[in-house]
């Protein structure tokens, strides 16, 4: 099966000039999954971490603490009007040389975060800014009246949030929080910048050692059809899941 | 979409689920903000200042450079305000495209549309980079096409695609009585959707096409992975020339942070100011 494919890749060039070689060379195809897979672990890292972001963002903005309250309106007005890679360089670049480094186990010095790392902690950072207000226009959807039903039931102010106005606002808000997160997907990509060997970066070696940039693009373009496609069939399967019967269709 | 949605026809406003009114402003700068980043700002300032006794001090470096950097924003600012208008043309006419009677047409420009949405505009970047001659033969005399061009034109992309769903649901969002009203007094159609649709359209276009905006005067700073001399370029370049010191990089990224975030700010303000005049509720 993958021999014949191969094989056909490799008769497409000869007869065509069209050269897949991420299809019949064998370290290409390997270079290229390996950079699917960091994108992979770049994107669902970067969700579930901007996921977290959001909802303790937003616990903290309805909170009584009016310096939190400040910290974290603060961030939000931030990082949502600055473009995402001066923030990515920002905090590579600019916390990354000013952290003390740490000694591996052979005496050399490494840095407390790795390049991967620093991409995930800012763009998490980046989306999860914009699902603190994702969540706080879901939460301020949920009536007055559910959240003092819940008190009369003893639920304390932490637990009505986990457990009823959460779970309420998550479905509110599902549409614009399915948005941020297929942008933070296709934000990803900005981790090239600082050498995270995401798909871009694998893609960009191939072409640059195989001379096929035309056809490394189309690949590369296909390769986020799919993933974006497939995200958003994930979230609106989700979304059909959780909805709140009695409303809608 | 959710059940709230007074424009389906069938559900009068009384019928549908109470919902509370957004009564709290989103987050927004107050005074004590500003009291705190200055806090920080001279907290911090000498104590980066301590770092080198004979080099010049971050704060030095950052205002000795401050002309050549904010000229590179400069030439941000004028990347996104062309491609702005290269893609709001372009997107209308796609937008237009995909309301169109004809099945073909509009599939296609749905298909077109889709595709330059979700595909990641550093990869459209690339595309238009590496694919586009840096020079064209018009009517035998060349052309030269420089790298902003081509980054300008790679920016125009998405926000054509953006602009064109912002036209589809502008339209799509006006009550199908004007349709009907525009036909009973014998508008054609094209005349209908430039005469009567359309200008109703324009103010509520107005705060998502602002919101493309912003994203796309952020955007701009990609072009420097692509090698094109902008703001980013010139800070890298910068912190070369200042001999690569790393307590250099905080300060110049930051003053780079610093400048988009006075651009996009106060479009950020305006567009959920004129969000919240334009709602019809």
């Amino acid at each position: 099966m993958i021999a014949t494919i191969q094989a056909w890749f490799q008769q497409l060039y000869e007869t065509t000039g069209f050269n897949f070689t991420v299809f019949y060379d064998p370290y290409d195809w390997d270079r290229y999954v390996a950079g699917l897979r960091m994108t992979l672990l770049l994107g669902i890292t970067t969700i579930l971490a901007s996921l977290v972001i959001g909802a303790v963002g937003a616990l903290l903005q309805s909170g009584p603490s009016r310096l939190l309250r400040g910290l974290v309106n603060g961030f939000v007005v931030l990082f949502r009007n600055t473009p995402p890679l001066v923030q990515i360089f920002f905090f590579y670049f600019g916390l990354g040389t000013l952290l003390p480094d740490l000694r591996s186990a052979d005496g050399l010095r490494a840095p407390i975060l790795s390049n991967v790392q620093w991409a995930i902690v800012s763009l998490s950072l980046f989306a999860g800014a914009f699902n603190v207000e994702i969540f706080r226009s879901g939460i301020e959807a949920v009536p007055k009246t559910t959240i003092e039903a819940a008190e009369a039931l003893g639920y304390t102010r932490f637990k009505a949030y986990r457990h009823v106005v959460l779970p309420l606002a998550l479905r509110v808000c599902l549409p614009a929080l399915n948005n941020n997160l297929i942008n933070l997907l296709k934000t990803t990509t900005l981790a090239y910048a600082i050498a995270v060997p995401e798909t871009l970066y694998a893609v960009k070696q191939i072409w640059s050692e195989s001379q096929n940039v035309l056809e490394m693009m189309l690949v590369l373009l296909a390769t986020y059809a799919v993933l974006v496609g497939l995200l958003v069939w994930v979230m609106h399967r989700w979304e059909r899941a959780l909805r709140i019967p009695g409303y809608g269709r | 979409m959710s059940a709230l949605d007074p424009n389906r026809p069938g559900d009068l406003p009384v019928l549908l689920p109470f919902a509370l009114a957004d009564h709290r402003p989103p987050a927004r700068l107050r005074p004590a903000h500003l009291w705190l980043l200055t806090g920080l700002a001279l907290v911090a300032v000498p104590a980066w200042a301590q770092g080198g006794a004979a080099a010049l001090s971050p704060l030095e470096v950052v205002i000795k450079w401050a002309p050549l950097l904010l000229t590179g924003f400069a030439f941000n600012v004028a990347i996104s305000l062309m491609a702005m208008a290269i893609g709001t043309a372009a997107g209308i006419g796609l937008g237009l495209a995909m309301l169109a009677e004809g099945r073909v047409l509009s599939r296609l420009a749905w298909c077109a549309t889709q595709v330059f949405r979700n595909v990641p505009w550093l990869v459209l970047l690339f595309f238009v980079m590496f694919l586009v001659p840096f020079q064209v033969t018009v009517l035998g005399i060349r052309v030269p096409l420089p790298d902003w061009i081509k980054a300008t034109f790679g920016f125009s992309l998405p926000v054509m695609a953006n602009v064109a769903e912002i036209v589809r649901g502008a339209v799509r969002s006006v009550p199908n009585t004007q349709w009907e009203a525009a036909e009973s007094l014998a508008f054609s159609r094209r005349q209908t959707m430039w005469r009567i649709i359309l200008p109703q359209c324009a103010k509520r276009m107005l705060p998502p096409w602002m919101n493309v905006y912003s994203l796309i005067a952020m955007a701009t700073v990609q072009a420097s992975i692509v090698g094109v001399t902008e703001m980013l370029t010139l800070t890298a370049q910068v912190h070369a020339a200042e001999g690569g010191r790393p307590e250099l990089f905080a300060p110049l990224y930051g003053f780079a942070l610093l400048c988009f975030f006075l651009y996009c700010y106060p479009i950020d303000r305006l567009t959920a100011r004129l969000e919240r005049r334009f709602e019809t509720r």
